[in-house]
């Protein structure tokens, strides 16, 4: 097929780039962030060519390499990969661009960069796999490539949360390395395949059952379902932009991805729901969802608020995936996106209040809506959005996820998601109402010392990312949105799109 | 069986690569240069670093042949077995061939490059008037051992690998090295010993040596088992396999960097293999081996991963966390035993298990040694100090990724092969065996890796030889070895495929 070299391309920018920064030396800034820029935006615009090509063309791109164990080493190119894909080429650039104005005059910044080019890398080859063999390799590359992310700051702290985090990410790798070898040699395929492998028809039901559910234990602990959750806010160690890319893209993404991949193109939905896995594994998505946000709500610190968010949002994604249902798919793989784009918000934010006024915790922001108003209005964009108020991009999320759950007969999911909207309006409000309706305390009055309330690379990233949080929900039907991008997919994977309700 | 697919080459070039002796010339080139460059010790380092090249390419183009071109087997001066001796090898020996020289050669490059940089220093490097002979008298005893086809050449080779390995131990002319190079030479000289009683009682129940030979009148009789019991125990010794293992973390943690590498990644592959050798040639078809035999090594093997595990975790110098992690290796590849009742997979794994940590491990030995020259010992408490190149934090983590069998390393590929086989054909214990020795080691080198991310301690106000020690030409070799350990798992499949060539196993 012509173009079969295009994944290894895609890949290879910032495989490369990593190296190349990791050599330059600490004090050539500009070099560093020339090189940092080009790989950011060349990789945006081959995504773009792709996303072209695939939706207009119908073009499909796999290269293979053969490998001496299990299966071969194949990048290939679909919608769902390209979902993740754009996804992370996207918030890399803008989460660059942060870092390299969080990081101004920090130390140790060429290992930073090098090792988040490495981590976007992992997260490319995430979104390109075409077997498990292959997400596998990138998904415990992405285990190594964050954990100096997460001990950046070479604190006693930083370094608890790091070996936290090692620990619980090795031991899931390690569970789904087993799985994995055991799905290979039972059914003899670990392609994905839409709709499901079809491999899996021959395998009897108490293996499948039991591979299941190593590989979702294994992919549960990075996309923080209950009880696998604790590294996450331990992780929040990490200086903000880490914290926004693990949260948005990197970490949470990679195994909310995987179970996508796993339940929808290894097993597929059909037998995942007749081996009655589906079932519990939703339960276990909603229990972590309200688990979560109760969670969030006893945090003052906000990034472990925040964080704790993030362990109830991702798990929506898992809820989608787990019902029969095409909404809720597109409800899942929107999500996606859309939780990536606001949580990324709400994280810079949060390192801009951090880097302005050295604030940390919810109790101490009042009246710092008059101190920092763009940042405060994207905060608000995105916290609003979270709580699912339309027409922002949560909402529509939601309103997929719910319309899924009652066409899978499985209702108590609309009861789920009202209670925990409710439950993120009781803990993001708050932080919204003594923003802006607070009086300033001594801490928060202060003027800005320049022109801009902060610099403009770490204002402009989280305006961006507001201002799609605001589009894709505005304009959830026009082309190229998650939401269309998502349609096409869920139609692909679960052929029957239920009339009525939602068209 | 079919030759390796895939790799090709014109005639003219095969027919030039055929008309030679690769295997004669593998053996006899270090033989020579070990006596060379024991008579001119002023041009010990250049005669030794050609030759240890020049046997690398002879050994290279040896397995290019067997990879094209199917087993090799040579009736020394005509005569054939059982008068004469037979040279021979198969895919197995040849990878083990390939791995042997190439990180031999590479270990060797390292020692002349180093040696030149502390050439006003005589503390530091190896004594070169000793190292080279040996290391070349080392290397053809290794050449041999894995051409070698019938049991008392093996014996001898065996022989000629330990006696050799243990002047290299004693090299470094510390108190505590030769205290261990002695405890070293006594396991040597006793299980030496004991492989020998086991060759003689075969010889006198069978008259013969030959492998393929004694393989077609061997019978389960009990002097025969007895044998059989024998010459595995000594075997076991030989490598370190646990309980028998007491002897290997001070002989490997007191010697000079290159000999660590050297004994480590090398010198207990040499006894492994002719275990495994003896094992599929002879003692399983003959079904003098009960599966029981085997049981009990993959038993003791796992015993040997957890506990090095442990030890490794808990070491508190660099070097011994390196040493006990080769015991834990060990156990890995005696786990294998029990499950080649299975089919070649597992032998697959245990080559690539064997091939990686040579790589992985002659790296990390070596990195030891710069870690030794910039920060003046090799505590774990140092690690932390700046003054660690930073050439050296990659060595440990490339190396590292491989030893704990993370992808995409030749660690991986081994693990993932071993994996597969204990879950097709063994017990779910073996299984989860392998997964705590898995996060054991990934702990023990965390624990290393986290050190390098550990807060900055102000840097000791000391004199530091650090423009020395930060030299490329102590990072570089470690640097590429380790490099090689994660790559060999991206080769493809035609290593594994190499390991099939001349399967004599059904």
């Amino acid at each position: 097929m012509s173009g079969a070299w295009l994944p290894i391309v895609v890949l290879s920018i910032s495989l490369i780039a990593a190296p190349l920064i990791f050599a330059t030396a600490e004090r050539r800034v500009a070099l560093r962030t020339t090189i940092n820029l080009c790989a950011a935006v060349l990789k945006l615009g081959l995504v773009a060519y792709l996303t072209w090509q695939v939706a207009f063309e119908g073009a499909r791109y796999a290269w293979r390499w053969p490998m001496a164990a299990g299966s071969d080493l194949v990048l290939q190119v679909d919608p769902l990969a390209l979902l993740f894909l754009s996804l992370s080429a996207g918030l890399w650039l803008l989460t660059t661009i942060y870092a390299i104005g969080y990081l101004e005059d920090a130390p140790h910044r060429s290992r930073f960069f090098g090792f988040f080019s490495l981590c976007v890398a992992a997260t490319t080859g995430i979104a390109l796999a075409g077997n498990l063999y292959t997400f596998l390799i990138f998904y415990e590359l992405l285990t190594l490539a964050t954990y100096p992310l997460v001990v950046h700051r070479q604190t006693p702290e930083a370094l608890r949360g790091g070996r936290i985090y090692l620990a619980y990410t090795l031991t899931g790798g390690m569970l789904l390395l087993v799985g994995t070898v055991w799905l290979g040699s039972a059914a003899g395929s670990l392609d994905f395949v839409t709709a499901g492998n079809p491999a899996l028809a021959s395998v009897d039901p108490i293996t499948l059952t039991a591979i299941f559910a190593l590989l979702l234990a294994g992919l549960g602990v990075k996309a923080a379902l209950f009880p696998a959750h604790g590294w996450l806010p331990q992780a929040m160690v990490a200086p903000a932009p880490v914290s926004a890319l693990l949260h948005a893209v990197a970490v949470v993404k990679a195994g909310a991805f995987g179970i996508i991949r796993v339940v929808e193109e290894v097993f597929g939905i059909a037998l995942t729901v007749k081996l009655g896995l589906a079932l519990p594994l939703a339960g276990l998505a909603a229990f972590t969802i309200i688990y979560g946000s109760l969670q969030a709500l006893r945090q003052d610190d906000l990034k472990r608020r925040l964080a704790y968010s993030t362990v109830s949002q991702v798990s929506y994604i898992v809820l989608g995936a787990a019902l029969f249902s095409p909404l809720a798919l597109i409800g899942a793989l929107m999500h996606l996106v859309h939780q990536g784009l606001m949580k990324i918000t709400l994280f810079m934010c949060a390192g801009n209040i951090a880097e302005a006024v050295h604030l940390y915790k919810v109790s101490d922001l009042d009246g710092i809506g008059r101190r920092l108003p763009w940042t405060m209005t994207a905060f608000t964009v995105a916290a609003l959005g979270m709580i699912g108020v339309p027409p922002l991009a949560g909402f529509v999320s939601k309103w997929y996820l719910a319309a899924g759950g009652i066409d899978d007969q499985n209702a108590w999911v609309v009861l789920v998601l009202l209670a925990s909207s409710g439950l993120n309006a009781l803990y993001l409000l708050p932080i919204l109402h003594r923003a802006w309706f607070k009086a300033p305390t001594a801490a928060t009055a202060g003027a800005a010392s320049g022109r801009l309330e902060i610099k403009w690379t770490l204002l402009a990233p989280p305006l961006v990312t507001a201002a799609l949080v605001i589009g894709v929900g505005l304009f959830a039907n026009a082309p190229f949105s998650p939401l269309s991008w998502a349609r096409l997919i869920a139609t692909g994977e679960i052929p029957r799109l239920p009339e009525g309700l939602i068209r | 069986m079919p030759p390796v697919q895939g790799l090709r080459m014109s005639d003219a070039a095969g027919a030039l690569l055929a008309g030679v002796d690769w295997a004669a010339v593998a053996i006899l080139t270090p033989l020579v240069g070990g006596a060379a460059a024991f008579v001119l010790p002023n041009r010990a380092r250049a005669i030794g670093v050609a030759a240890s090249g020049a046997t690398a390419a002879a050994a290279v183009a040896l397995v290019w042949l067997i990879a094209t071109g199917g087993p090799y087997d040579l009736a020394v001066g005509g005569w054939s077995a059982p008068l004469g001796i037979r040279l021979a090898a198969d895919g197995l020996s040849a990878a083990l061939l390939g791995m042997t020289n190439l990180v031999g050669a590479s270990v060797a490059v390292h020692v002349a490059l180093t040696g030149r940089a502390t050439k006003n220093d005589p503390e530091a490097g190896v004594a070169a008037w000793g190292f080279w002979p040996l290391w070349l008298l080392l290397l053809a005893g290794l050449n041999a051992l894995y051409l070698s086809a019938d049991i008392f050449n093996l014996y001898v080779t065996l022989e000629m690998v330990g006696l050799s390995a243990v002047g290299l131990a004693a090299l470094s002319g510390k108190a505590d090295a030769f205290k261990a190079a002695m405890r070293y030479l006594l396991v040597g000289i006793i299980a030496s010993l004991v492989y020998l009683l086991g060759v003689t009682l075969l010889y006198a129940q069978y008259g013969v040596l030959d492998l393929a030979t004694l393989r077609q009148v061997m019978i389960p009789a009990p002097a025969t088992q007895l044998a059989m019991v024998a010459m595995l125990a000594a075997l076991a010794m030989k490598s370190a396999l646990f309980p028998l293992h007491g002897w290997l973390p001070p002989a490997h943690g007191n010697a000079t960097a290159p000999v660590s590498a050297l004994l480590s990644a090398l010198v207990v592959k040499a006894s492994l293999y002719i275990a495994v050798r003896l094992w599929l040639d002879l003692f399983e078809p003959t079904g003098v081996g009960a599966g029981a035999v085997a049981t009990v090594l993959g038993i003791l093997g796992a015993c040997a991963v957890l506990w090095g595990g442990l030890q490794a975790l808990i070491a508190k110098r660099l070097k011994l966390v390196v040493a006990y992690s080769t015991v834990a290796q060990v156990g890995y590849l005696f786990m294998c035993f029990p499950l080649w009742a299975g089919g070649r997979e597992a032998l697959t794994a245990f080559v690539y298990l064997a091939v990686a940590h040579a790589f992985a491990k002659s790296a990390l030995f070596l990195a030891c040694e710069q870690v030794q020259r910039a920060l003046g010992d090799d505590q774990m408490s140092s690690l932390s100090r700046p003054e660690l190149p930073g050439a050296v934090k990659i060595t440990f983590a490339l190396a590292a990724v491989s030893l704990v069998g993370l992808p995409p390393s030749g660690g991986f590929i081994g693990k993932w092969l071993l994996l597969d086989s204990t879950l097709l054909h063994g017990p779910t214990v073996w299984t989860v065996a392998v997964l705590c020795g898995t996060l054991l080691s990934a702990a023990a080198m965390a624990r290393v890796l986290a050190r390098f991310f550990a807060p900055e301690e102000q840097a000791v106000a000391q004199d530091l030889v650090v423009g020395d020690a930060a030299s490329w030409r102590f990072s570089l070799t470690p640097l590429l070895l380790a490099a090689a350990a994660v790559g060999i798992g991206l080769l493809g499949a035609w290593p594994a495929e190499l390991v099939n060539v001349g399967e004599t196993v059904q």
